[in-house]
């Protein structure tokens, strides 16, 4: 530590309107349409009459201080030093002089190699966690599955040829910090926790028995030490104990899956926001390219874009086609692991004799 | 960096890695192999994930590590291989509260690049699924340093642990015309006020908000937050009919009927001759109408947020979704960000009072009931706030049990006797 006194705690947020592009500041609150000019590139006009651009690229979120420089020379030369991120890690380069707009995209793709897109109906950037690279608990990889499925989306990123948007996520735990998607994609673990009941003293116990959702875990001296055990019937693999225990290892290298959910949204457009559904199971953990989740994401897409009517997103347009059709149209099996024994497990079932024949 | 290892480069060796550096997509990989020749421990921490290709195993720890007068913020990782890379022996990440709206000045870029760089590897990450900026590598002095650096400079570091943590919102009135309320203010506003909360972890468990400027959720709100705070409007929404006509000379009828009439959730769409008629008694605020035609549709004027309670991810009694807590209040004066902030108090003192360890607080919910939580917070049942009515018919109405089953009458009256004094409700 330097010698210098202690910095100013609890500063708060920085203040935005520091960073706000000129533009943006003038018509703060006054903006009254928008237009996208081609896929990556949206105009948006305020009751003044100025236009703002915006060129969107994907980013791939994790990045060296000397590619967070480059993306700066280029605001810096077209942008008057603006810019800003997405939800989804895409970056949008903010510019004012339409004139720049070609020496603009030239730069993001040409120097910087960012695709443009995630416009409209495309596949969006991924929502993706920090898995092997820096999480304690993955039992996959994120920024390396994510760079590898998007090589294989990139026409569907940088074209607008969707029903509507797509938002795809990638989780490498239970936890699910990537959270849903109209394409998700998780890890899955097959069997219980592997207890080091030697080295339980670094866990709080109580709070151990206390995080399991489905109260499989109870205290117990196990070889003299004070530990747990686990109600192998109960327990559902979910992995919540790994996370408040390391000493209870959920994850293993030969038999962790990867399974894929369909049909999650949050906007309120047109539907009501739904979680995601499990589509498919037991998808192998292949690194460094995972070919078989691009495989599996690739069919749902295709299936989409075929069926969909425009606007209807994933979830939406199996909600119209139906289940069972949902599987034909993919190929996935159909099969008792899908239907729900969870909290919900009885409104998810078919209550009805409405049924497609 | 303080660790010695710095100076001496250690080869890469990452076959599998090297698969990443193929294809359109920009890879993280190939950068950091690059910015690795200026910083000898990223070799480290891509030879350890190349192990991790090939194990299919992961390699770090946590501890907890934390910033004088902090409680949270640093993310501390500790390797299991640090005997074979010295550098990764402590390599943690700092979150750094975002600028709302992610929104930046290359100024501001360039700072936590050079602050990043020089008090640890390097990496920096835009963003973190709860919003922060996250900075990547450093060990225990160097971290501590870069705290110190950031905050000298403006900048706070985000929550982590049992706490209040970093907000999150959309783009809001700063470029889209759609933002009902001031989200990039409204998130300042709540981050600066609480920042108690974010600082120091003193919850049952972790608190999120998000805030969207419509029902578009942008930031992903109903999902992946406690509370959910989404723009909206009452009264009638705006419609240019000079331009709902060009709407339909461009496009045609058809595509009025089929797109935006019949997708509307109420049925509230019709149109005669080239005028849409919109019956606003019935809108639900969903955005879709005017999404699809939104040089002739826009919000009403009259607007505010509808805070909604309770959303998180499947852990631990499955998906929550967030529902309606305050179907609407204004959000522009002064005394409407005090009523707002007051009320967020109250949900917060009755779900740390009663919530359980590590309880989220839609887990609570659906542990006591809504209609005990709304008692509990002191706000009044509201039809707009569920799907339907009950259909289980055991029910304690407390007013119809005879006196003995009462019990005796407590003297100091519980949380849930306040009043909602300022929470306005349409």
């Amino acid at each position: 530590m330097s010698d210098k006194p202690m910095a100013p705690r609890d500063q708060g947020a920085p203040d935005y309107n520091k960073y706000l592009h000129p533009l943006m500041a003038k018509n703060y609150g006054e903006w009254v349409s928008h237009d996208r000019l081609r896929p990556g590139v949206l105009v948006h006009t305020a009751k003044s009459g100025d236009k703002l651009y915006t060129v969107r690229a994907g980013s791939p979120r994790t990045m060296s201080a000397d590619t967070v420089r480059k993306v700066c020379d280029i605001a810096d030369k077209f942008c008057e030093g603006y810019l800003r991120f997405t939800a989804r890690s895409n970056i949008e380069f903010l510019l004012g002089d339409k004139g720049q707009l070609d020496g603009l995209i030239q730069a993001v793709e040409g120097d910087l190699g960012w695709p443009l897109g995630g416009t409209g109906p495309s596949v969006s950037n991924v929502s993706h966690t920090q898995g092997w690279l820096h999480c304690n608990l993955p039992g996959s990889d994120a920024a390396g599955s994510v760079k590898a499925l998007m090589d294989d989306l990139i026409d569907e990123f940088k074209n607008e040829t969707l029903p509507n948007r797509v938002h795809i996520s990638s989780s490498c735990c239970q936890i699910n910090c990537a959270s849903h998607g109209d394409i998700a994609i998780i890890v899955q673990h097959h069997h219980p926790p592997r207890i080091n009941h030697a080295n339980m003293q670094i866990c709080e116990l109580p709070k151990v028995v206390a995080i399991c959702p489905a109260a499989a875990i109870r205290p117990a001296v196990v070889n003299g030490y004070e530990s747990v055990e686990v109600v192998h019937e109960k327990c559902m693999y979910c992995g919540a104990c790994h996370g408040q225990c390391p000493s209870m290892e959920i994850r293993d290298s030969e038999t962790d899956t990867l399974s894929i959910w369909v049909g999650g949204k949050v906007s309120n457009a047109r539907s009501a926001p739904t979680f995601m559904k499990l589509a498919v199971w037991g998808l192998p953990n292949n690194p460094p390219r995972w070919p078989e989740i691009s495989e599996a994401v690739r069919r749902i897409l295709a299936a989409y874009k075929e069926g969909a009517k425009p606007w209807e997103r994933v979830g939406e347009w199996i909600d119209r086609i139906g289940w069972q059709r949902f599987f034909e149209k993919t190929g996935f099996p159909f099969t008792r692991y899908h239907i729900d024994d969870g909290p919900e497990a009885l409104s998810n079932l078919n209550r009805s004799a409405m049924v497609r024949l | 960096m303080s660790g010695k290892s710095e100076k001496k480069a250690m080869a890469l060796h990452t076959p599998m890695l090297n698969e990443l550096e193929t294809g359109p997509w920009p890879s993280f990989f190939s950068d950091l192999k690059e910015y690795s020749k200026k910083k000898p421990v990223v070799a480290q921490l891509l030879n350890q994930l190349e192990e991790s290709y090939e194990n299919k195993w992961n390699y770090w720890i946590g501890k907890v590590h934390n910033a004088p007068g902090y409680g949270g913020g640093i993310i501390a990782r500790v390797s299991e291989k640090a005997d074979k890379y010295p550098g990764l022996a402590n390599f943690h990440t700092v979150r750094v509260i975002e600028p709302p709206g992610w929104v930046y000045s290359t100024e501001a870029l360039r700072n936590l690049a050079d602050t990043a760089e020089r008090n640890g590897a390097g990496i920096l990450q835009f963003h973190g699924m709860s919003g922060d900026i996250l900075l990547l590598g450093f060990d225990d002095a160097g971290s501590l340093q870069c705290v110190e650096d950031l905050m000298h400079d403006g900048w706070d570091i985000g929550g982590s642990g049992a706490a209040m943590r970093t907000l999150q919102c959309c783009v809001g009135q700063a470029r889209c015309e759609m933002a009902c309320y001031d989200t990039m203010k409204a998130t300042k506003h709540l981050t600066d006020t609480f920042i108690h909360y974010l600082h120091r972890p003193e919850f049952v468990y972790k608190f999120k908000f998000k805030l969207s400027g419509c029902g578009n959720d942008c930031s992903n709100s109903i999902v992946r937050s406690d509370m959910p705070i989404m723009g909206t409007w009452r009264g009638p929404m705006q419609v240019n009919q000079e331009k709902v006509a060009e709407f339909i000379d461009t496009k045609g009828l058809e595509y009025l009927i089929d797109n935006v009439l019949t997708r509307c959730p109420t049925r509230c769409l019709s149109v005669k001759g080239k005028t849409l008629v919109v019956d606003n008694e019935n809108c639900v605020r969903c955005m879709h109408c005017i999404n699809v035609m939104h040089h002739a549709l826009a919000p009403g004027l009259d607007r505010g947020v509808t805070i909604l309670i309770g959303g998180h991810r499947t852990l631990k009694i499955g998906d929550t979704m967030g529902s309606v807590l305050v179907p609407f209040m204004k959000l522009e004066t002064e005394e409407d960000y005090d009523a707002l902030v007051e009320f967020i108090e109250r949900v917060w003192e009755f779900w740390n009072d009663n919530g359980m360890d590590h309880e989220r607080i839609g887990e609570f919910i659906a542990r006591i009931g809504m209609g005990t939580f709304l008692k509990g917070v002191g706000v009044e049942p509201d039809a707009r706030m569920i799907r339907q009515p009950r259909t289980t018919s055991y029910i304690k109405f407390e007013e119809l049990a005879p006196t003995k089953f009462e019990g005796e009458k407590k003297k100091d009256p519980p949380v849930w006797n306040r009043e909602a004094e300022s929470v306005e409700t349409a």
